[in-house]
């Protein structure tokens, strides 16, 4: 994967979008950058000096290019969840009384992902990417999102289990920074408890079957009924089912499949 | 394997070091879920009163994903794996449904630490994704655990485990072997590890 013409990409399709500068300091604002940016970007910076710096990982260097263009594709990620969040929990007699504690904790979750990746980008000498608009009807296929619940859980789940993939496709490039790779993965395991709680709120186990998308966008979920792991095929050296085999891991999504699921929820 | 064969079948009661190195990570990997298998195997011969139907499929379900990654890494480390261990559950009551639930959640998330915590630690990027592949879903088990002690709460992704900034816990190997230990007969040690 070319990870530096995927990213011309998609920095090409948000220019001819026109965002603005402007409204990612807006979305930024909403979420409460005023109250959250003294404590968490210093959270995660620390980290860095700590631990990236002195492995000499530091400015101007190829790897520092690349983590910071894989921070983007992550922030940008992170932008369409609590944003997604945001709207739903604004949205009038969306989620039912007994689940907006649920929604709640997740949309502060993202926001503060939102926030850190923006430290994070910055202390590495970055831009971060501009809030993109969104369209959570995709350009109406989702037209009753924000009223009707179903069609809500469904893009939850769907934005849950794409991060999960998102950021587990985007490890590799990571291992050179310590403490870039180990925040990654802390907010990977994080999307994936989310997941597994939007997934049950659905009746959906919590964990992916196979290829069984649930009635979110199949495109999500290929390569999830692969048996094949380091070059093993696990079903050879277990007693354990091929359904459970599928379900013991997830898989990874690349850059381009990630954008590929995120566009037309972009403006 | 093969050369391992026989102690797969006599776990040992001793002392055992992962070793150094990526090979070092991938056995303390396995360690932890030789353990976690042999709990949900001795939670699944024989449920605790009361077991719902829900939790049942769930602990069943997690069983069976438990196994698969114990049986994969034994698979993947070869000659170089560590042997079978031995396990010590005397203080969990498997008739209980509070002391199964919560002696998982211990688990699912002190493994979510450890994949997290140890994942820097690795110098491949291929066994890197593989355990990325698996910390998902020790995660998603995590919260499916907790969902079941709190329904419906925070808990899933509570505050104890994600902090303000949204990310969830780390340890490294030493801070998860002095929990793991209180489980463990087999000494496990990761001495060229952090």
């Amino acid at each position: 994967m070319n990870l530096e013409n995927i990213y011309t990409k998609i920095n090409e399709a948000f220019n001819k979008k026109n965002v603005s500068r402007r409204s990612a300091l807006d979305g930024v604002a909403k979420l409460g950058f005023g109250a959250l940016t003294a404590a968490i970007p210093l959270a995660i910076a620390s980290n860095l000096t700590g631990k990236a710096f002195a492995k000499g990982t530091g400015l101007g260097n190829t790897s520092s290019a690349t983590i910071i263009e894989i921070l983007n594709f992550a922030l940008t990620l992170e932008y369409l969840e609590s944003k997604f969040y945001q709207q739903g929990l604004l949205a009038a007699g969306l989620i039912p009384g007994g689940d907006r504690t649920v929604f709640n904790q997740i949309s502060l979750h993202e926001s503060a992902h939102v926030i850190g990746l923006i430290g994070a980008v910055q202390a590495l000498g970055g831009t971060p990417v501009a809030q993109p608009t969104f369209d959570f009807t995709a350009n109406g296929a989702f037209l009753d999102v924000f009223t009707n619940y179903n069609t809500f859980l469904t893009l939850s789940q769907a934005f849950e289990d794409t991060g999960v993939r998102a950021y587990k496709g985007q490890a590799g490039g990571l291992i050179s920074n310590d403490a870039i790779l180990t925040v990654a993965l802390q907010i990977h395991s994080v999307e994936a408890r989310h997941a597994c709680e939007v997934r049950r709120i659905r009746g959906e186990k919590g964990w992916i079957s196979g290829t069984n998308s649930g009635g979110a966008p199949a495109s999500i979920y290929v390569r999830e009924d692969n048996y094949i792991q380091g070059g093993v095929d696990v079903r050879t050296i277990t007693t354990v089912g091929a359904t459970p085999i599928t379900e013991a891991f997830d898989e990874t999504l690349t850059m381009a499949e990630v954008n590929a699921i995120a566009d037309p929820f972009i403006v | 394997m093969q050369g391992c064969k026989e102690d797969s079948v006599n776990p040992i009661a001793g002392s055992v070091d992962v070793g150094s190195g990526d090979i070092g990570v991938l056995n303390y990997a396995y360690a932890l879920e030789q353990l976690e298998a042999a709990f949900y195997i001795k939670v699944a011969s024989a449920f605790y009163g009361g077991a719902t139907a829900a939790e049942i499929s769930i602990l069943t379900d997690i069983r069976d994903h438990e196994v698969t990654h114990r049986d994969f890494f034994k698979a993947a480390i070869g000659t170089a794996a560590i042997p079978s261990l031995e396990v010590n559950f005397s203080s969990i009551d498997f008739t209980n449904r509070a002391s199964v639930l919560n002696t998982a959640k211990a688990f699912e998330d002190l493994g979510v630490s450890a994949y997290n915590g140890a994942g820097y630690l690795l110098q491949s990027a291929t066994y890197l994704e593989l355990a990325g592949k698996i910390v998902s879903v020790e995660a998603r088990h995590a919260a499916a655990i907790r969902d079941l002690l709190n329904p419906r709460s925070a808990d899933f992704a509570g505050n104890d485990v994600v902090n303000a900034a949204g990310l969830d816990v780390q340890r490294l190997p030493s801070a998860v072997l002095a929990i793991a230990k209180t489980y463990l007969t087999t000494t496990v040690t990761a001495n060229s590890l952090p």
